[in-house]
């Protein structure tokens, strides 16, 4: 199920829209993971405070949606672009990969909030492939 | 048997009183349809469903949409026994449909109610809904075992 060149213009249409409150979406979507599936609060168990919309869980959405901006930038070439993430998240972070789809599902439900209308069933399957896409560009290096 | 606290059935009412399902109904279907397509080998008679212009116009996904989010007024009606309730729906379904599936209809019903309640489905809410999703879930698996 790779990306096709019209799913490529959709992410990349989509994002120019999600761009400005892509810190804001982070936040939330991190703080819908951690309330809904409570047992992705494991990796951050070193954090002083979990709840939605804490420092911490605001800075982490930043940087997670730094990651995906920086995945729109390289969508034609996702494996290669992301191996030095892949690598951060299988050696040193040592995330189980099933928790990748956790968190796009948690991106997912926050577009369809923070954007209603223009959610549609098309932006949707794009999106949802292109996060697939980068969840497995993740796991590259896991073995 | 899922158990349920008296604030998780008022979050659940809540959230299924902002539901309308003749209008959300085809939403969902709708949806299910184009960002999954390979389910289109389990509706063989719902003529063409091939395209988005032709799913969003197909008076039989919009209509199979209502059936099931009638399904799920029922289960939010009989939060104690959703598997019970379902269990003859789960016998139909049985040895045709792929359990995974259900999962992916539960995710769509998710995400438009979102696109619904926007800030009403906070993560609290969120956590609740997919809870009770859940639960429906696995009321519709529950005669593959």
């Amino acid at each position: 199920m790779s990306l096709t060149a019209k799913d490529k213009e959709v992410v990349k249409a989509f994002w120019t829209k999600l761009a400005p409150k892509a810190d804001d979406v982070g936040a939330d979507a991190l703080s819908r993971m951690l309330v809904v599936y409570p047992q992705t609060k494991t990796y951050f168990a070193h954090w002083k405070d979990l709840s939605p919309g804490s420092a911490p869980v605001k800075k982490h959405g930043k940087t997670i949606m730094g990651g995906v901006a920086d995945a729109v930038g390289k969508i034609d070439d996702l494996t290669a672009g992301l191996l030095d993430l892949s690598e951060l998240h299988a050696f040193t972070l040592r995330v189980d990969p099933a928790n990748f789809k956790i968190l796009s599902h948690n991106i997912l439900v926050v577009l369809a909030i923070v954007f209603p209308n223009e959610f549609t069933p098309e932006v949707h399957v794009a999106l949802d492939k292109f996060l697939g896409a980068l969840s497995r560009a993740l796991a590259e290096k896991y073995r | 048997m899922v158990k349920w606290t008296e604030e998780e059935r008022c979050t659940i009412r809540e959230v299924w009183e902002k539901v309308d399902v003749d209008e959300i109904g085809p939403q969902i279907l709708t949806r299910v349809h184009i960002v999954y397509p390979w389910r289109e080998t389990y509706f063989g008679t719902f003529g063409d469903i091939f395209t988005n212009t032709s799913i969003l116009n197909n008076p039989k996904v919009a209509h199979h949409g209502k059936v099931v989010l009638r399904s799920i007024d029922k289960a939010v009606r009989i939060m104690d026994r959703i598997q019970e309730t379902h269990a003859a729906l789960s016998r139909l379904h049985y040895e045709c449909v792929d359990p995974d599936n259900f999962k992916l209809l539960g995710d769509c019903i998710t995400i438009s109610i979102a696109c619904k309640l926007k800030e009403a489905l906070n993560p609290q809410v969120q956590a609740v809904w997919q809870k009770f999703l859940c639960a429906v879930v696995e009321a519709m698996n529950s005669q593959n075992k």
